[in-house]
């Protein structure tokens, strides 16, 4: 008897600085898992925290080797959301898209190599396959693999901040907001009262292909942003229960996030910035 | 020399049905801003859960809530969970718990004192041992939300004498959000203006509004609230089956419910 679960598979990946990864950050995986969940279509059976290279230049960026370790302790405490380092590891920026290309080309692959384990005989190009007595597979000309279920989908996980980035002149190429939205899809949790709804009306593209972005809302008002984390640090103030606990311990014990960490790529365009607005051509925009 | 500081303790009431990273989080702005002010010294933390006669929907019983919480301040080194309040035979007015921790705390200096008279040694933690050094009793301050400023003004929910005492003799630390305004409350009190110098007002620039409603309901329908509470409060409301849909249910009085 075949699994009656066709829901369709999802790998949730989150990109972003995490400088440092907050509670917040990790709420967003647990609020998309049930949402998805309830939507009964679909099944997520990963979350990728995937942590920005230092190439990105953004201004109090701390080293990746810190970022990428404090997510880790943070996800220690998860069956499903690890953290991913390749991205960090690049020597250049890299744009979201491509990091989504790569975890997807990982997921097919790994998906092939395991169905390529539990195969049937490999049929050659060209050849019919006997059909077998009570056999319920079909046939299928040119099959070079048996017929498995689908590659998960890969979605890019974001808040309602990085959404409305979407629209920041030079920050993004349409080409790729188009791609990620067509493709893959975006879940993205808002707060009460956010103007998401509104900036995916606006904008073509994005209405085009609405119905690949899934809006969350987040019924707890939950503002712990990075930001504010390292003001709390630069004051002395805790940040005990809005953190990790060993994200904390590992804050203190390292001394992370100081004035001088504060003014790390003051000055330094985003690499972004730098990369887009140095090209000629006439860039379509998104709204 | 040091001007020394006024030591203090904190004392949070509530239903805690269940604690979240909110309550917590509370004691600790409430400690940053005390400390800021140079004045104080805050020497510790108590979470009294209300008692089950308090008679309010939904509240679980409080062995659970007193367990919950003391799982959940198990890493804190200074805030702690106090059954007293949850033991008494009946609900017990916001003053007489505070009145019952002043007491104590006074029994505990005259007893450090006794021992110090006596030359019997003192083997406590450092905290402690410093604290017997001081011949005066900490100051005990009601840990709350700015909102309970608001329901000061309720009819028939506090005793006018009661209000009097916890502003006057103890004193409150109310944390509100930004962009609220509790000083309005103190305002239109005669009562509270008079003692507003008792009233610390702590305003909470990070939200994390996590309500113990929205918790329940969460988990009466199997949603997460992972990073919201304590992995191990959350690993105790699965096995011990609390906040279940079917207890929440019942709760609301579903007639149309099967028991």
């Amino acid at each position: 008897m075949e699994n009656p679960d066709n829901r369709t598979e999802v790998v949730l990946l989150a990109c972003g600085s995490f400088n440092p990864i907050t509670n917040m950050h990790l709420r967003l995986f647990e609020l998309a898992k049930d949402y998805l969940h309830e939507t009964g279509k679909y099944k997520v059976i990963k979350g990728i925290i995937s942590p920005v290279g230092d190439a990105y230049k953004k201004k109090s960026l701390i080293s990746a080797s810190h970022r990428v370790t404090m997510a880790k302790f943070a996800t220690e405490g998860s069956d499903w959301v690890e953290v991913d380092d390749w991205e960090s590891s690049q020597n250049e920026w890299l744009e979201t898209l491509r990091v989504l290309r790569y975890h997807h080309q990982k997921l097919a692959s790994s998906k092939s190599a395991n169905s390529l384990q539990s195969a049937a005989p490999l049929i050659k190009r060209g050849r019919k396959r006997k059909q077998e007595a009570n056999s319920h597979n079909p046939v299928k000309k040119n099959q070079l693999i048996p017929e498995t279920k689908g590659i998960p989908q890969l979605k890019l996980l974001c808040g309602a901040d990085i959404l409305e980035s979407f629209g920041i002149p030079n920050l993004w190429k349409l080409e790729d907001i188009t791609e990620i939205v067509s493709n893959h899809g975006l879940v993205c949790i808002t707060r009460a009262g956010n103007n998401a709804q509104k900036f995916i009306y606006e904008s073509d593209t994005l209405w085009r292909h609405k119905s690949n972005i899934h809006l969350v809302e987040d019924w707890i008002t939950n503002d712990i942003s990075s930001t504010k984390i390292r003001r709390a640090l630069r004051r002395g103030q805790s940040i005990r229960y809005l953190v990790p606990d060993a994200v904390q311990a590992y804050i203190e014990k390292n001394n992370l996030y100081s004035p001088e960490s504060e003014d790390m790529n003051a000055g330094v365009i985003l690499a972004p910035l730098q990369k887009y607005a140095r090209s000629c051509k006439q860039e379509q925009t998104l709204i | 020399m040091m001007k020394s500081r006024i030591r203090l303790v904190l004392l949070a009431c509530g239903s805690f049905n269940p604690i979240t990273n909110m309550h917590m989080r509370l004691f600790e702005l409430a400690r940053d801003h005390l400390h800021q002010t140079g004045r104080y010294q805050v020497i510790k933390g108590i979470i009294s859960p209300v008692s089950d006669k308090y008679g309010k929907k939904g509240l679980v019983s409080a062995r659970h809530r007193i367990a919950m919480a003391q799982l959940a301040l198990e890493t804190s080194d200074w805030i702690h969970v106090d059954p007293w309040e949850s033991e008494q035979e009946k609900w017990t007015e916001t003053v007489k718990v505070l009145r019952h921790h002043y007491n104590e705390s006074l029994r505990s200096l005259q007893f450090k004192k006794e021992l110090r008279r006596n030359n019997w040694p003192i083997e406590r933690a450092t905290e402690d041992f410093l604290s017997s050094l001081d011949p005066v009793s900490p100051e005990l301050k009601l840990l709350c939300g700015a909102d309970i400023l608001k329901t000061f003004s309720t009819p028939n929910l506090w005793k006018e004498e009661h209000i009097k005492e916890i502003v006057e003799k103890f004193g409150l630390v109310c944390i509100s959000r930004a962009g609220s305004d509790p000083v309005q409350y103190i305002n239109e009190s005669e009562l509270l203006t008079q003692f507003q110098h008792n009233i610390h007002l702590v305003t909470e620039w990070i939200q994390n509004e996590i309500s113990a409603t929205h918790i329940r309901y969460a988990l009466s329908k199997g949603l997460s609230v992972k990073y919201l509470i304590p992995d191990s409060v959350i690993s105790y409301i699965k096995y011990h089956k609390i906040y279940t849909e079917e207890r929440e249910r019942k709760n609301k009085g579903d007639l149309t419910s099967l028991s």
